[in-house]
């Protein structure tokens, strides 16, 4: 596999966490966030000791804090939700600056932003520290059914074929007159949208009618790939979602 | 590039709710596991990273409905008519976990919602509806596009029925099920046209690449030609 199955969110530098093997990683993320989740919102000492973990791990990774705060923009939807829920709610309500809050709302949109914050930091410390190749080699090795991870191998495949001939076939509409602002050509941009479907399957047939005649049976070869954790490195790694364990139990 | 999230995050919906739905759509995947099994043959394997690559594309498609409210494809329908429910529902699922690790789209602990949402009840109400119609009017476009708009808005109320079950903060559900229908009954009509277009084009060239008409149509067989 090519530099092309890079994924927009992945640091390509090393680090510690850059080195442990994918598994460890998924499975520690999964913990904590669980744990995350279940923490009941009005524990909010609990909340800032969370955070606190995920700026360690942060760091541990080289990752900056400005690239997480960008990224972590990606769950706005949900702070919009949360904005709107203090006036929405129902219950007891309280006045604030002149402003009639619903107290369920306020404890709902804290938990919202609070909860989604966390989880999404966590999501994004494992993106960016694993490659999709290594991903899919770590779901593999925690027994997802290969079904899975032959989806998701071909559609990581499939994702650059795609871009490549859409690319081509916006050139060749281009350069033969036209122009996305006359309504009227939409017809040449849907049926352009079936060819470019045809295409991508016939050249990835061709793809893997090769793979299978070369030996391949549903699952990637290990080569090359970082070897399965040790003991260590999954006691090391479970101290992540173990101290958050810990705090919530504490605090 | 600017993604944006609108799978359910962490801490929308309560955690009890939450697991309960990672356990119905963790039985439901293995299910479709054994079934689409048997459908995974030679043509349906790149068939179906295909479908999952072309479902990951359109997802990044977002309609802004409204200031703050936008909406994406979901893209069930079409995965069902072309690879069939099983391995539909699986690419799906697929998608979403992808998604969830690798961009931070969804939450973890919500991913029991979301693949109940957009791989199991969807695909499955997708499927149902396109073939009913082929049954009566052989147009797969019709079906195709009337599946889509159907699978998106009973998605989408889906996630009604889990905030009724556990949402974090009392709003009136009646508010949060017209805004949601409201919503995706129009990116269901932008759903519909482009997995229509798609699916009207595969069947002209390749029928024998859609599931939904495997059962009208054969695939060319070579013939006996006398030397």
């Amino acid at each position: 596999m090519g530099a092309g199955h890079a994924h927009p969110l992945h640091l390509d530098h090393d680090s510690p966490l850059h080195r442990l093997p994918p598994e460890v990683k998924i499975a520690a993320t999964l913990l904590f966030t669980i744990i995350v989740v279940i923490t009941p919102r009005e524990h909010f000492r609990a909340f800032l000791a969370y955070a606190v973990l995920v700026a360690a791990v942060a760091a541990i990774a080289r990752v900056r804090p400005g690239w997480l705060a960008r990224r972590a923009t990606i769950e706005l939807p949900f702070v919009l939700l949360a904005l709107w829920l203090p006036f929405a709610g129902q219950g007891e309500r309280i006045t604030w600056l002149g402003l009639s809050l619903s107290v369920d709302g306020l404890y709902g949109a804290w938990n919202i932003a609070a909860k989604g914050t966390l989880g999404v930091l966590a999501s994004l410390l494992l993106a960016a520290t694993t490659s999709m190749r290594d991903l899919i080699i770590g779901l593999d090795r925690l027994r997802v059914p290969s079904v899975f991870t032959q989806i998701a191998t071909f559609m990581l495949r499939y994702l650059d074929i795609l871009a490549d001939d859409a690319r081509r076939m916006r050139i060749a509409r281009l350069s033969r007159g036209y122009d996305q602002r006359f309504l009227w050509q939409v017809k040449a941009f849907a049926v352009g949208v079936g060819a470019l479907f045809l295409r991508a399957f016939e050249r990835g047939e061709r793809v893997y009618l090769a793979m299978r005649s070369r030996g391949y049976t549903g699952r990637l070869p290990r080569t090359g790939a970082s070897p399965s954790a040790t003991a260590s490195q999954w006691a090391m790694s479970a101290m992540f979602p173990l101290v958050a364990a810990g705090v919530a139990v504490l605090v | 590039m600017n993604p944006v999230a609108m799978h359910i995050a962490n801490g929308i919906v309560d955690a009890r709710v939450s697991a309960a739905f990672a356990v119905v759509s963790l039985v439901a995947l293995g299910f479709c596991v054994m079934r689409g099994r048997l459908d995974l043959d030679d043509r349906l394997a790149p068939m179906a990273g295909l479908v999952a690559a072309f479902i990951f594309a359109v997802q990044m498609l977002n309609f802004q409905v409204l200031p703050g409210v936008s909406g994406h494809l979901l893209g069930g329908a079409l995965a069902a008519v072309l690879v069939g429910p099983w391995v539909g529902a699986l690419c799906v699922a697929t998608v979403l976990i992808v998604q969830c690790l690798l961009f931070a789209d969804g939450g973890l602990t919500a991913l029991g919602l979301n693949i109940f949402n957009m791989a199991l009840l969807g695909t499955a109400v997708g499927y149902l509806v396109a073939v009913a119609i082929l049954r009566l009017l052989p147009k797969v476009s019709v079906a195709v596009f009337v599946a889509s708009v159907v699978s998106v808005v009973v998605a989408s109320q889906g996630f009604v029925l889990e905030y009724a079950l556990g949402g974090t903060t009392d709003l009136d559900l009646g508010t949060v099920a017209g805004a949601m229908a409201g919503v995706h009954i129009l990116i269901g009509i932008g759903e519909g046209l482009i997995a229509a277009t798609t699916v009207a084009t595969v069947a002209k060239v390749r029928p024998d690449l859609v599931y939904a008409l495997r059962r009208t149509t054969r695939a060319a067989q070579p013939q006996e030609v006398p030397a």
